[in-house]
């Protein structure tokens, strides 16, 4: 194939960046097969695409941290090697990664003097206080120098991480899924932002993958699918449903079919939980709920608001310090992980690679942790290979797991069949309780309908379903009553149905508390 | 990818198992040449002198025993490592264990009164107690209070070594032994029995071999031995899984610690007959082992065959030191070197390396290469 045509602008000046043709490979994957892209001044660009389509690879090869197997990059209408992120960034490309990377300690005004060749060696944080008034001014990016990054919301730490992008001059800002960890309400704000920045003649790279978002701030969008640009449209001429077809290749159904919610006894309840991080600071602070059989009960909030050691707590893996914690009726509180297992409460946990799986182990191997210590897999202190290999298959038929033989290492999975072989553990043996964290984080379209799929026949089979995510869209789909967290406390539980975005938002964002009834 | 010179490093998600012995074979391989650099250096032919080596050691059925008797304590201490290397214990206290058990065994030897013929079946018993004992306290310091388990072990290594010599030079003293740092000799009922015309203790041999298997078997197909893995490989997994990480560590230490206990009761009834100094009793089997588990991957099984290597090398060390007047160190730069390579073609094992030039405009193109 030869080069592809690009779109054409006869009038415009050159683009801020132009990637042509970029291929990178790593063992195994192509991620970036003749990728070509451009941002012009005054434009934000956005970059779609699932998760493992390209964009961060395309993303990191313009910042300098990778280099591409081969292609060109052109920036301001000049051909240049970038190898480092240093010569991006005196090239006039800033990035905000997704996770910040901020010293969390210090200062704003330390954190932007940084690294900076402008900082002065003498009180270094002063001089730069100045600049960064007059920046936040300029762009509507309240922040206050002296403020400890620790005491900053998320946003607020993002508001951060862009300036140190503008006062290192940045002409082209890239920006790594900037609203994964905002409040809609802060996503509004960013993108008042952003837009003031489009006015003063910036480019702005916009990587995402969810549609609604690119389709309300972006003026081009480029979709990526494994690798390779399917193509580039204006924002203005498409809509939600072309640009699902273009990222997953097919038709996809926005609205999962869902019973009426009949729920039974109460299988969970959790009364007045006290629960302290692994900084031994207070994350949890008195919360109370209850699931019922047949239910889905979300958890929105985010992160760091106290789900983590909340899921940690009902699965024995960190101590309550107050509270009690009810499993069918019977206390359970700060019992092992093995009894809640046996008992019948499943988890599948948020880091399903470092803890969900044995990566070294086989995946029939894998299939039996937690179960491995009774019958049918164990007798008498003995393995029952028979046993072990028969269920393997049965699961992996069942679940549809991709693996070239059930003794393949883990470790060779796909995301995506490595969740599917959590849930066909965790979900072996009618669970009671289903404890799931971010169950579809980081999984492309296909597997993310697929566990969902999974997790609305649990609750139609009668367990209560906890479902801890940050994907706000998933918690109103997927829930039939949300609690949001903030703080370490519940701030409200609402019934989906009367849910709103806004609501929740504002929940939180810790602005608003509900009575529970 | 990584980029080091003109190479270029793939991640190798899992070696193949030819990948990992021709990986170790070469390792050792350049180690020796490497270590002929030494003959050199001492006026000696390296070619001429690995040949007179291999015909001292293997001319003979008798000098091929001595590699078979250095080799029993080096399985029975490696076994038990490779067990504790998969549950990620770095257990580096096998020697100590060791004299822990020859300790055991010469106390039974000489002052417990018990009949002829039980005398060495409780030797083997106290011997196993007294390493386990001695290798348990580092496994239940690092689950109770997260004490490093590399130091611990290493300590007390230390420790049971100054107690052997407190014991052979003060109360365990032989009053026949003319002043020496000895104890009394063994009664005729705690030796050992040789292999017709050698020092080759067969019944520690025996012992060694087949534990091995066994260790293999519980690693394999037994509950416990799927907790040690999973422990081992991921221990945020066997937290979540409910794992009991006391039991699954101690009961790993118990095994690993038992087994170098029994090789020190296999040197005390089989070689030496009494206790004497720690220097005397080990020369570093305990060291060694670690070695020879390392090598063999955490096999149990191939330990056995990593060890007769080893025991070729304290073998040919015997040799050098009498024949070529090689000074007594030789074995150790020999070790050394091998465990040095060992770990630095680790790399060549995760890793695969390609040639890959440089073009003027800065793009890397690669070339496939060995």
């Amino acid at each position: 194939m030869g080069p592809r045509e690009l779109p054409h602008d006869p009038t415009s000046r050159p683009a801020l960046v132009l990637l042509k043709d970029i291929t990178k490979s790593f063992p195994g994957v192509l991620a970036n097969d003749r990728v070509t892209f451009e941002v012009r001044p005054g434009e934000i660009h956005a970059l779609l695409g699932e998760n493992g389509a390209g964009k961060t690879t395309l993303m990191n090869i313009l910042y300098g941290l990778y280099r591409p197997d081969s292609g060109e990059i052109w920036i301001k209408g000049k051909r240049v090697n970038i190898r480092s992120p240093r010569d991006a960034i005196h090239l006039g490309i800033g990035m905000v990664h997704q996770h910040f990377k901020l010293v969390l300690p210090h200062t704003v005004a330390e954190n932007v003097a940084l690294g900076f060749w402008g900082t002065p060696f003498w009180a270094p944080a002063k001089a730069i206080a100045q600049k960064i008034r007059e920046l936040s001014q300029l762009y509507g990016l309240p922040v206050d120098p002296d403020r400890r990054i620790w005491e900053l919301s998320a946003g607020e730490q993002q508001r951060v991480e862009i300036l140190k992008a503008l006062i290192r001059g940045a002409e082209v800002l890239i920006l790594d899924e900037p609203t994964s960890v905002l409040t809609p309400q802060e996503t509004a704000e960013l993108f008042k932002v952003l837009s003031r920045m489009k006015e003063e003649g910036h480019g702005i790279i916009f990587i995402s993958h969810k549609l609604d978002e690119v389709l309300a701030i972006a003026d081009r969008i480029t979709v990526m699918r494994r690798g390779k640009v399917v193509g580039t449209v204006l924002a203005k001429d498409t809509n939600k449903a072309e640009l699902a077809r273009m990222m997953v290749g097919r038709e996809v159904v926005f609205r999962l079919s869902k019973a009426v919610c009949q729920p039974g006894e109460a299988a969970l309840r959790v009364e007045d939980l006290h629960a302290r991080n692994d900084r031994g600071l207070p994350a949890l602070k008195g919360v109370s709920f209850h699931i019922c059989r047949g239910e889905i009960l979300g958890i929105a909030g985010i992160a760091g608001n106290g789900q983590r050691e909340l899921v940690e707590v009902l699965t024995g893996l960190r101590r309550a310090e107050k509270g009690r914690v009810f499993l069918l009726g019977r206390e359970v509180t700060n019992r092992s992980p093995r009894l809640l297992s046996d008992l019948g409460c499943a988890h599948v946990p948020e880091e399903r690679i470092r803890m969900g799986i044995v990566p070294a182990l086989s995946v029939e191997e894998n299939l039996i942790l937690k179960k491995h210590h009774r019958p049918p897999f164990c007798r008498h202190f003995f393995l029952r290979t028979a046993a072990i290999r028969a269920f393997a298959q049965k699961s992996i038929e069942e679940y549809g797991i991709m693996t070239p033989s059930p003794r393949t290492p883990a470790k060779l999975l796909s995301g995506g069949n490595i969740q599917r072989l959590i849930l066909a553990r965790e979900l072996s043996g009618k669970p009671a309780v289903v404890i799931a964290a971010h169950p579809t984080y980081g999984l492309d379209v296909g597997a993310t309908e697929q566990i969902r799929q999974i997790l609305l026949r649990q609750r139609e089979e009668g367990a209560a379903v906890l479902l801890v995510s940050e994907d706000l869209d998933e918690i109103m789909e997927l829930s039939d009553r949300i609690a949001v967290m903030f703080r370490g406390e519940i701030m409200g539980i609402l019934p989906a149905a009367e849910a709103t975005l806004e609501e929740i938002g504002l929940m939180m964002a810790g602005e608003r508390r509900v009575q529970v009834p | 990818m990584k980029r080091i010179g003109p190479f270029l490093l793939e991640p190798r998600l899992s070696p193949s198992r030819a990948t990992v012995f021709l990986v170790s074979a070469l390792s050792v391989a350049v180690a020796l040449l490497l270590a002929s650099l030494i003959f050199w250096g001492y006026g000696l032919n390296p070619w001429r002198a690995y040949a007179a080596i291999g015909r001292g050691v293997f001319g003979s059925w008798p000098s091929f025993s001595e590699v078979l008797r250095r080799a029993i304590p080096l399985i029975l201490c490696g076994v038990g490592l490779t067990l504790a290397f998969r549950a990620q214990f770095w257990n580096i206290g096998a020697e100590g264990q060791l004299l822990a058990g020859a300790t055991a065994a010469t106390g039974v030897a000489l002052f417990l009164p018990v009949p002829d013929g039980l005398r060495l079946p409780l030797m083997f018993l106290f011997g196993f107690l007294a390493g386990a004992v001695w290798a348990v306290i580092p496994a239940l310091l690092r689950v109770k209070l997260g004490v490093n388990d590399v130091i611990s072990t290493l300590m007390l290594n230390y420790v049971m070594s100054y107690i052997v010599e407190w014991l052979v030079h003060g109360p365990w003293k032989g009053p026949t032994m003319r002043g020496f740092a000895y104890t009394d000799a063994f009664p005729l009922s705690a030796r050992l029995s040789y292999l017709p015309g050698t020092r080759v203790h067969w019944l520690t041999l025996v012992l060694g071999v087949a534990l091995a298997f066994v260790v293999a078997f519980l690693l394999a197909r037994t509950r416990l031995g799927y907790e040690i893995r999973v422990v081992g490989q991921n221990p945020d997994a066997g937290r979540y899984a409910g794992i009991n990480f006391t039991l699954v560590l101690s009961f790993v230490m118990v095994i690993s610690g038992g087994l170098a206990g029994l090789a020190g009761v296999g040197e005390v009834a089989g070689i030496h007959w009494r206790l004497r100094s720690p220097a005397h009793i080990s020369m570093g089997y305990g060291y060694t082992a670690i070695i020879v588990a390392w090598l063999a991957r955490g096999s149990p099984v191939a330990a056995i065959f990593t060890a007769l290597l080893f025991g070729l090398i304290f073998a040919a060390g015997d040799y050098m030191k009498t024949v070529l007047n090689l000074p007594f160190q030789i074995t150790g730069v020999f070790n050394g070197l091998i465990l040095f390579f060992l770990i630095g073609f680790d790399i060549l094992m995760f890793w695969r390396v390609r040639i890959a030039r440089k073009e003027k405009e800065g793009v890397w193109t690669s070339q496939a290469g060995s």
